[in-house]
């Protein structure tokens, strides 16, 4: 960590105090702002894929595909009887026809079902555990020769597509942050440059004084390093009052999944480092520009 | 004595030009005062840019202190440097530090406290004699202020060497004289100093004191032994 390493007090006015070039930190507080949001997003989508996983995890359902209602009836009884005596399932709940006509009544109508339709008997069951295949497989087998009729899926698999979008989200956000990160770095090694050539002269009498790339180099990391902090101070408390604002209405909204994707305490802390690392990577560029740029003088 | 510089077969070659110095032989001792003449033009600047380190030759060995500067990792130049005082011809004062902050620079450089570096910053201030001046900045300095802090910075670090171009260039000749005994005091105390001027009535004001003379890039004293005015025996080393 020596790129850390910052020039001692009467070594600071060396260099000019003015900043190194006028805009830099308000680029930088712009770059901070939208990379919080950035993070701010993808680590609320990752909240609520989260959440929504913890709630089906263990969760499956059986359905009894018979046509023949008796037969159906007979085998989701016998379903439910054995799945009840099994270490594996912690609760079986049969769906009564009542919740299934409620829940298929926007498709079929709020008059009932015509028992000429054939709707599938629904059991919920609650493991102690995963719904991974093996477990379900182990009901699977349990329940192949009494209720030949049965299909057992995890709940989860219903919304593999769904997850499917919120992982891609998650890579869009970091990809964004990533690319965020790249334009801060780019910034601060224009600025670097356009500082060296801005002083070049004092940078020439500090060589021949005997001033080493280290001590010349940690002179422009801390001028780098109060933009960056000035910018990320700015940025970090931007995006926090956005995404404060963003957390009211949420909440205000009431909807189960808004509500899933609110910040967990973790994530929280996550975005406060997000500007420490904007200076650290800021200083380590400056540092890397600056010494190669040194190299080259004699 | 051992030499504190020993130049051999040096050549300079900016770009593709012709050589700015060639076949340069000498060697410095310790504790010595020496000129270095020629007219302008002559390749003095470019022979004490070698000197001080700021420029590597294009052929030839130069030996600093019994170290090869010309092999040296650059690296390394850093501590070379801080062995040897250079008054610029230009001053290359900092803009931005004041006069003070200016002489202090190499103490900083060396990583002298704030607390230990007022007194003798203060002291070498008085010395060159522009002690009420110590917090102006270069450009509200007059030349021979700007001279004088420059030389001060040149000498706070009591080098090895100290290396001057042209130092009395902007100074009237009752300042440049006070100058060149702020040299001879500093060599008494140690200090090889190597001054190049083209202004050849200087050279008869130091008592000891040892000429090297530039001609188109061609040193005429290999053994920077002459003296001025010549004496018989100096007059036959000169090519």
């Amino acid at each position: 960590m020596a790129f850390l390493t910052l020039p001692s007090v009467q070594d600071r006015g060396l260099i000019p105090e003015g900043r190194l070039t006028g805009p830099m930190p308000w680029v930088i507080a712009i770059m901070m702002f939208l990379t919080i949001l950035a993070a701010a997003a993808g680590l609320s989508v990752r909240a609520s894929a989260d959440r929504v996983n913890a709630d089906l995890a263990g969760r499956a359902t059986v359905q009894v595909v018979e046509a023949n209602p008796d037969l159906r009836a007979e085998q989701a009884g016998a379903a439910v009887e054995a799945l009840s005596k099994i270490q594996l399932v912690e609760k079986v709940e049969p769906v009564s026809e009542a919740d299934v006509e409620e829940m298929l009544a926007p498709w079929i109508g709020s008059d009932g079902l015509d028992d000429t339709i054939p709707i599938p008997a629904l059991i919920d069951l609650d493991l102690n555990g995963p719904a991974t295949e093996a477990n379900l497989d182990e009901i699977r087998d349990l329940l192949a020769d009494i209720a030949p009729a049965a299909r057992v899926d995890a709940h989860g698999s219903w919304l593999k597509p769904v997850f499917n979008l919120l992982k891609s989200l998650q890579y869009l956000a970091l990809g964004l942050v990533l690319l965020l990160a790249f334009a801060t770095s780019a910034t601060v090694l224009l600025a670097a440059r356009s500082a060296l050539d801005t002083h070049r002269e004092t940078i020439d009498i500090m060589h021949l004084l005997g001033a080493t790339d280290g001590q010349i180099t940690r002179l422009f990391q801390r001028r780098i390093a109060l933009d960056a902090g000035f910018g990320g101070a700015i940025g970090i408390v931007a995006a926090l009052m956005v995404l404060f604002f963003i957390a009211v209405q949420m909440g205000e909204i009431g909807s189960g999944l808004l509500e899933s994707g609110l910040l967990r305490w973790h994530d929280w802390a996550i975005l406060a480092l997000i500007p420490i690392g904007g200076i650290v990577l800021a200083m380590l560029t400056a540092r890397v520009t600056i010494m190669r740029a040194l190299r080259k003088m004699l | 004595m051992d030499s504190i510089v020993q130049f051999e077969n040096v050549g300079l070659r900016y770009g593709t030009d012709t050589e700015t110095l060639s076949d340069i032989s000498f060697t410095l001792f310790p504790g010595r005062f020496y000129f270095l003449t020629g007219a302008s033009g002559a390749g003095k600047t470019s022979l004490l840019r070698l000197l001080f380190l700021a420029q590597r030759p294009s052929r030839g060995l130069i030996k600093l202190f019994g170290t090869d500067a010309v092999t040296l990792p650059r690296e390394e130049l850093p501590a070379l440097r801080r062995r040897i005082g250079v008054v610029f011809q230009d001053f290359r004062l900092v803009p931005h530090l004041s006069a003070f902050d200016n002489i202090a620079l190499p103490l900083r450089v060396a990583g002298v406290s704030e607390r230990e570096l007022q007194q003798p910053v203060a002291e070498m201030l008085d010395w060159v004699g522009i002690g009420d001046r110590a917090s102006a900045r270069p450009a509200t300095l007059s030349g021979g202020e700007q001279q004088r802090v420059a030389i001060a910075r040149a000498v706070i670090s009591r080098p090895e060497i100290l290396v001057a171009d042209e130092p009395t260039g902007n100074v009237d000749p009752d300042m440049a004289l006070r100058l060149l005994r702020l040299f001879e005091a500093l060599n008494k105390l140690g200090t090889t100093v190597v001054v190049a001027t083209h202004d050849l009535h200087l050279l008869s004001k130091v008592k000891d004191a040892q000429m090297m003379h530039l001609d188109k890039g061609h040193i005429s004293d290999p053994t920077g032994a002459l003296r001025y005015p010549p004496r018989p025996d100096d007059a036959r080393r000169v090519r």
